[in-house]
């Protein structure tokens, strides 16, 4: 058996240097242009990544997915607060199982 | 950098309301999936407090469930802790994004501040605020992780009464998040849009070779690269 809070707490440790790594160490780093430009880049991208195509298997059957996700995008299109696009597009997910299922 | 001409101590005493509001999505977001793994670590045979202790000291979605499949087939300590850090190292590339952001200078503070990033509230402070004053940063963090930690002793306890479609459609929430800071910025940036649709595309190629993390790191480093700067300084129109 091992030690369960032994582990927690090395993968507490293997967590927080990869996010304290760069702000800690690094924090007045002169960026090259170049690099620069590419970090700016990086939230988009990695919010790219993020939506999809997680998003397709999130709500169980792939269908519930894309319906979920349309919703959010015609909400967040009009620009509504985010919480709006969040809880509407539960909503459509939850209606949709209901009549589906 | 740009961040000499902001005046830093009006930044830094200021945000905390902000930080808190905007950080009630990702709170929303984060408690059906602390349920989810609260319930999934007492059926791995955790107890209450190695299951709470866990999001405690970790915080991260997907190195805890990940950990709790390997805990359930028998994996060793060494291999799961060499996962999570596989796992994690994608937020390397999110705290060297915020870094030039966060107003704060002194290493205590930043350091207090690097534990609250996870994808959910680097995506949202990163595209909210130009810059970070610790109010804002640390109530948007403090809000997310207590809803976290909440949650999956909430999880734990209780999550079995919530009826099963309700848990089920709430997996979309934190979709809808990203989609919900995403698309506004597309509609006033076509570099933004195409950014974000190449890397979503390349994850889900790269998604079929190699793990689900890796995958996440390496196609939003590639789509990153492929597009020419946003501008500078984080601003989001066109140039």
């Amino acid at each position: 058996m091992m030690n369960k809070y032994l582990l927690f707490f090395i993968m507490g440790l293997l967590t927080y240097i990869p996010r304290a790594l760069p702000l800690v160490v690094l924090p007045g780093a002169k960026m090259a242009p170049f690099l620069k430009r590419f970090l700016n880049n990086i939230p988009y991208a990695v919010l790219g990544a993020l939506i999809f195509p997680g998003v397709l298997y999130s709500a169980g059957e792939v269908y519930f997915g894309i319906i979920g996700g349309l919703v959010a995008v015609l909400l967040a299109f009009f620009e509504l607060n985010l919480l709006v696009v969040v809880a509407g597009s539960i909503g459509a997910v939850y209606f949709a199982k209901l009549l589906l299922l | 950098m740009g961040v000499d001409n902001v005046d830093i101590r009006v930044m830094n005493g200021s945000g905390i309301k902000k930080g808190f509001l905007d950080g009630i999505p990702i709170a929303l977001g984060y408690w059906p999936v602390a349920m989810a793994y609260g319930l999934l670590a007492k059926s791995v045979g955790l107890n209450f407090f190695e299951c709470t202790t866990m999001s405690v000291m970790v915080f991260a979605g997907a190195s805890q469930f990940m950990t709790l499949n390997l805990i359930a087939s028998g994996v060793g300590m060494g291999e799961i802790a060499a996962a999570v850090f596989l796992v994690n190292l994608r937020h390397l590339l999110m705290s060297l994004s915020l870094s030039p952001k966060v107003l704060a200078q002194h290493r205590g503070i930043r350091a207090l501040l690097s534990f609250g990033i996870t994808d959910e509230t680097f995506a949202v402070a990163s595209v909210k605020e130009k810059y970070l004053s610790s109010g804002y940063l640390g109530a948007l963090e403090l809000i997310s992780y207590s809803s976290w930690v909440l949650g999956s002793a909430a999880g734990f306890a209780a999550g079995a009464f919530l009826p099963e479609t309700l848990q089920e459609s709430m997996g979309i929430a934190l979709y809808a998040m990203f989609i919900g800071l995403l698309v506004p910025l597309s509609k006033k940036s076509r570099k933004v849009l195409f950014i974000g649709v190449l890397a979503g595309i390349l994850n889900g190629i790269l998604g079929l070779f190699i793990s689900k993390g890796w995958a996440v790191i390496a196609a939003a480093i590639l789509a990153a690269l492929m597009v020419p700067g946003t501008g500078e300084g984080g601003e989001n129109h066109d140039e």
